[in-house]
């Protein structure tokens, strides 16, 4: 069944978007992860123009990070503190993130910049992800429990500014989250992402937070910064598809609840090293796209949506 | 009642040595959410005041979109990636394009006319101010229309035009599924030894209806209630999910 979008203003097949959504949401629901990375380029993919998946896709990543929060919210494993610090720097990176996406596509450049975001930071989280996963494994295979490391005081101790979060029981300075938040709300604004990939590693690494809340609360701060996301692509660019956003939303949700029990089968190495290689294909599929002469040299994009 | 129509087009119309008068199976097309396409049946009728002059009479319809300011950008590689490094910005281009002709395009309508009404695809971009700064523009107006004739935006059907005892003709043109609202310019030409007799255009409405047209309207006209509203459905769906988990969960 064919579905003209209206703001796309391109006739797709409604069951191949049902399906996509579906496909990523059960990824998502397998890895815990938004999805976002994933269904932005398959978007592009199938012909979607840039501008409106990434819009569309923040208002997308709206509602799965709400219903994941939810879930969070009432096991209380959100740090409402620290994602309300994240997100002063979440809103304020969404912003510069959309001057910097409307210059560039005032440019002509925007396609560019967007899969150069994505070759850069699934390039490097995948390659991260999967060398320390493959190294989890082999330390369960050869008996030896993994060690606890006492963490060193990071600089996040050493800065001014700090502030108590006794959900994370963290006594650090406000200016690292604020600095995470920061560049999530870029990536967020540019690539048309939760940021979840990034946000999870920097507060586990760089903020030293406790893993039992760094999902919930990453969630939580997501569905605000892609919020505002949203807003600001629709009253700056016209780009968000509602029509779209729902289809992949229907799709996402089944897929999401689906992917969350083939999740419980696996052990969580297994997963780890599968979403890393899932990561490293599709920057490597961007990044061929990026190296090998296209087909077709010439594009075309509406002047008037400058 | 084609004929009926036809019957009252030829008595109503203007007293010409020979002049063109037209009908179509619809006015108006409506993009709905399930639109798939649309197909234009048009028809008409050559009126006469005297004999026909010797030599056939051939017919051109066209079909033109809203035109739009386009950008053009072509990829060079740069640093060994590819990427847009020359733009060239066409002031109007038609969305979409159709060009019927009753017999081969050349010898159904000659260069000066070609040239006089805009007729041909090349001619109908150009028409509209390409730069003259860019050494090799054309190659970007050739880039535009081998592009959109891939989506099927831009059409060149030679033969296309029935004629029947040179009077009655008949042509259906094809619409695909992506193209924008607007109003659509029908023109058909009537000419003998490739000039131009007559000329006849006609609006065709083409406009999304219902739900597409009300969120692409409020997008437009009030983007903030637009996004606002984006993001409260996302808010309701997550919320729908987690309550059908928990109850999915519980049972």
């Amino acid at each position: 069944m064919q579905i003209y979008l209206p703001i796309a203003e391109v006739s797709v097949n409604a069951f191949l978007l049902l399906g996509l959504g579906g496909l990523v949401g059960i990824l998502s629901g397998m890895f815990g992860v938004g999805g976002g990375f994933l269904m932005t380029p398959l978007l592009f993919f199938i012909g979607i123009p840039p501008a409106v998946a990434v819009a569309t896709e923040a208002n997308q990543i709206v509602a799965s990070s709400f219903s994941g929060a939810l879930a969070h919210l009432k096991r209380k494993t959100v740090d409402l503190k620290m994602g309300l610090i994240l997100l002063i720097g979440g809103l304020l990176g969404a912003g510069i993130g959309l001057i910097i996406f409307n210059y560039l596509k005032s440019l002509g450049q925007v396609d560019l910049l967007v899969k150069l975001c994505y070759v850069a930071f699934l390039g490097i989280i995948g390659s991260l992800m999967f060398i320390e996963s493959l190294r989890a494994i082999l330390k369960t295979q050869s008996g030896s429990l993994p060690k606890k490391v006492r963490r060193p005081r990071s600089f996040a101790q050493q800065l001014p500014f700090k502030m108590r979060f006794r959900t994370s029981g963290l006594y650090i300075s406000v200016i690292p989250p604020i600095l995470v938040g920061l560049l999530v709300g870029i990536l967020s604004a540019i690539m048309g992402v939760g940021g979840g990939f990034i946000m999870v590693p920097a507060m586990i690494y760089i903020l030293g937070m406790p893993t039992k809340v760094v999902v919930g609360t990453s969630l939580f701060q997501i569905i605000f910064v892609t919020g505002f996301t949203t807003v600001l692509h629709a009253t700056t660019n016209y780009t968000v598809d509602i029509a779209l956003a729902v289809l992949l939303l229907l799709g996402g949700v089944l897929g999401a609840q689906l992917g969350s029990q083939f999740g419980t089968r696996l052990r969580a190495e297994q997963l780890r090293i599968l979403l890393a290689l899932m990561v490293i294909a599709v920057c490597v599929k961007i990044a061929l796209d990026l190296l090998i002469m296209p087909t077709e040299l010439y594009s075309i994009s509406n002047a008037s949506m400058h | 009642m084609l004929r009926l129509i036809l019957l009252f087009l030829i008595s109503t119309s203007s007293a010409m040595a020979e002049s063109v008068v037209i009908g179509m199976d619809k006015e108006k097309v409506a993009i709905t959410a399930t639109f798939d396409g649309s197909q234009i049946l048009l028809f008409g009728a050559v009126k006469r005041d005297k004999p026909a002059p010797s030599g056939d009479i051939q017919i051109v319809v066209t079909i033109a979109g809203p035109s739009e300011p386009i950008s053009v950008h072509r990829k060079a590689k740069v640093l060994g990636i590819w990427m847009n490094t020359d733009t060239v910005e066409v002031d109007a281009a038609p969305s979409f394009y159709a060009v019927a002709t009753s017999s081969n395009f050349s010898s159904t309508i000659n260069d000066t006319e070609d040239l006089r009404y805009k007729v041909s695809i090349p001619r109908a971009i150009r028409s509209v101010g390409a730069p003259m700064d860019v050494l090799d523009a054309a190659s970007f107006s050739d880039a535009v229309i081998r592009i959109r004739s891939e989506k099927g935006l831009y059409q060149l059907l030679e033969n296309k035009v029935n004629i029947d005892e040179q009077t009655l003709f008949r042509t259906s043109i094809e619409m695909p599924a992506d193209i924008s609202d607007g109003d659509y310019t029908a023109r058909i030409l009537l000419t003998r030894n490739g000039n131009v007799i007559d000329e006849f255009t006609t609006i065709i409405d083409v406009r999304k209806v219902g739900l597409e047209r009300f969120l692409f309207n409020m997008s437009r006209e009030n983007p903030l209630a637009y996004g606002l509203m984006s993001i409260a459905i996302a808010i309701f769906a997550g919320w729908a999910a987690s309550l059908l988990f928990r109850f999915f969960r519980a049972t």
